[in-house]
């Protein structure tokens, strides 16, 4: 007997699906470019040899400069968000947590719109004024949680944290919505950032993101094994010799810091934290073994793909790509749910 | 393997101010067999999990000479398995990944398991009758499939020391025998010493080697079977008229008929 582990096929499957997703987006925007010399462009940038494309030089920059940053921020956002929701879930044994939970969507909401009145930035570029607030509001937040849960209960129950997390989003709420009120000329920028989106500026929002981000999930991906344990009880856990309340604050961290990074750069994503790991269950089995792995690849290329919906469907606008995601993640989700049930 | 001898001073456990286990002294010979009975509330899963080191208790508690608190969390978890009553079951678990789970405190903390860890679970999957579960998951078995399943993970943790509470209150007739007759067979080889509560007083006297009774969280009676099973005891802590039959070192605990109150 073997215990679960993902077969290598639902792997390597993933990870084709990935680039036929990525290879497929490349081809789509505004401009209209030749389609295999735009896949012969990217393969020549991201692999060392040099292949001549043929485009023109403004082409090549669309595609080297506009359309690959803007899916590799989408994988890693999408990644981030997947991964950390199926820790979060791990983490409080709870199927309705997601990245956001204790207050960090708040506390990255609250640093952002401080930002926004105070003229920090427009959210874009290289260690952007936003972005920074974003990433330390949430981080703040998180913080803000942990000592309240420590305070109320020294066993630090999963409960209580989440409790604690309630009180700590509603009050940078509270603080957020009353710094937008007193800058009414800030709303429609702060609107905007708060229904996310993976504007990007030439390649400066993967650097930002991507190292810490790919940290924290290579970190996370070890954690399989630890969060099945957890789930059979704080108790028990600890007479199996984990150190539940060190092993939840360490996850918990981890988790937080990918999240903070995913909303610094995007805003806030609804929907795919939460149901990304979801189908990933219902598909390949409830082993988080199993359902971090394919988190991040399920999570990033169903990024990639509602991205490509939104700057597309609406014509000349883009729509918010977190309208997206739960415009077609929610159905989605309904068909897998009834399908895995049956 | 071989079993380990416990010994607890003083044990006592205060939860909100109220005093839920006072001042607990036991001695639990290697390889003994001892089961812990009393009415609902006396205390018996408290002193179960203040033995495991589960809760915060005052007093000491002693694993083979070692003092508790000594014990990293691993190293307690090699030596002492606990069953809980009422155990929180991860949903889509298979059974075979629960009973593995059991391998926890033999492992680095991100290592993966190794062949022997696969071994132990697998041996304890068959000591059980689970292989034709193996593959199931756990909130798809019964309450007696899960309470064997709960029983093959600490099997497979393969520590000296067993706490099981209320081991076999989930199971049916041939399953409840069956259970305690694996526990007797791992206690006859020296391998283990159990320590199990337990409601039904027939199958406590029946197969623990020495009973203790519990009452509003301290010791009241402790011995075998014929000494701790009175009429008179089980009037006076327990509140129930029973007869108590003792032959051949056999006990019945059976409710007296007839009178109402």
């Amino acid at each position: 007997m073997r215990p679960a582990a993902g077969r290598l096929s639902w792997y390597v499957g993933g990870v084709l699906f990935v680039f036929v997703t990525c290879a497929l987006v490349l081809l789509v925007g505004q401009a209209d470019l030749p389609r295999g010399r735009v896949l012969v462009e990217a393969f020549d940038r991201l692999t060392p040899g040099t292949i001549e494309s043929g485009l023109e030089p403004i082409q090549k920059s669309i595609v080297w400069n506009l359309r690959l940053p803007r899916i590799v921020l989408g994988l890693t956002v999408g990644a981030a968000l997947a991964t950390a929701g199926a820790t979060f879930q791990g983490v409080f044994r709870n199927p309705l947590a997601d990245p956001y939970f204790l207050g960090v969507a708040a506390g990255g909401g609250f640093g952002a719109t401080i930002a926004f009145v105070n003229d920090w930035g427009d959210g874009r570029g290289l260690l952007d004024g936003v972005q920074v607030a974003a990433f330390i509001g949430a981080l703040v937040a998180v913080a803000l949680t942990w000592t309240l849960g420590a305070i109320g209960d020294r066993r630090q129950s999963t409960t209580t944290l989440i409790l604690a997390g309630v009180a700590v989003a509603s009050f940078f709420t509270a603080l957020q919505t009353y710094l937008q009120q007193r800058n009414t000329e800030d709303i429609r920028e702060i609107y905007v950032w708060f229904l996310g989106g993976l504007t990007t500026q030439g390649w400066s929002e993967v650097i930002q993101s991507a190292p810490l981000a790919l940290v924290c999930i290579g970190l996370l991906l070890l954690a399989g094994r630890t969060l099945d344990v957890l789930g059979v009880g704080d108790d028990e856990a600890g007479m199996l010799g984990l150190s539940v309340v060190r092993t939840r604050l360490l996850l918990i961290v981890i988790a937080a810091l990918l999240t903070a990074t995913a909303v610094a750069v995007s805003g806030l994503i609804a929907f795919v934290g939460l149901i990304v790991p979801h189908t990933v269950r219902l598909i390949f089995g409830h082993s988080y073994r199993v359902v971090l792995p394919m988190s991040v690849l399920i999570g990033a290329s169903f990024l990639v793909l509602c991205d490509v919906a939104a700057r597309t469907v609406g014509n000349a606008s883009e729509i918010p790509i977190g309208v997206v995601t739960a415009f077609f993640g929610a159905p989605f989700f309904v068909v897998i749910l009834r399908t895995a049930n049956r | 393997m071989t079993a380990m001898a416990i010994r607890a001073r003083g044990l006592g456990v205060t939860v909100k101010k109220t005093r839920l286990l006072a001042d607990v002294d036991l001695d639990i010979a290697a390889g003994e067999w001892l089961s812990i009975i009393g009415p609902n509330g006396a205390g018996k899963s408290t002193l179960l999990r203040a033995l495991a080191g589960a809760l915060r208790a005052t007093g000491s508690v002693e694993i083979d000479g070692r003092p508790l608190e000594d014990l990293t969390r691993r190293e307690r978890g090699r030596m002492v398995a606990w069953v809980p009553q009422s155990p929180t079951i991860p949903v889509g678990m298979r059974v075979f990944d629960y009973v593995l789970l059991g391998r926890t405190p033999h492992l680095g903390p991100l290592a993966p398991e190794r062949a022997e860890d696969l071994d132990a679970a697998t041996a304890a999957i068959e000591k059980l009758d689970l292989g034709h579960l193996a593959d199931r998951h756990l909130d798809t078995l019964s309450g007696g499939e899960l309470q064997r399943a709960m029983v093959g993970r600490a099997l497979a943790q393969e520590s000296p020391v067993l706490l099981l509470d209320e081991p076999t209150s989930a199971l049916d007739l041939g399953h409840q025998q069956e259970v305690l007759e694996l526990l007797e067979r791992l206690r006859s080889t020296g391998e283990r010493t159990i320590i199990t509560t337990m409601h039904d007083l027939t199958l406590a006297g029946s197969f623990a080697d020495r009973l203790v009774l519990l009452a509003c969280g301290e010791v009241v009676e402790q011995g075998s079977a014929k000494q701790v099973l009175t009429e008179e005891n089980l009037a006076k802590y327990y509140g129930a008229r029973v007869r108590v039959i003792h032959e051949d070192g056999r006990v019945l605990v059976t409710p007296e008929l007839g009178r109402s109150m």
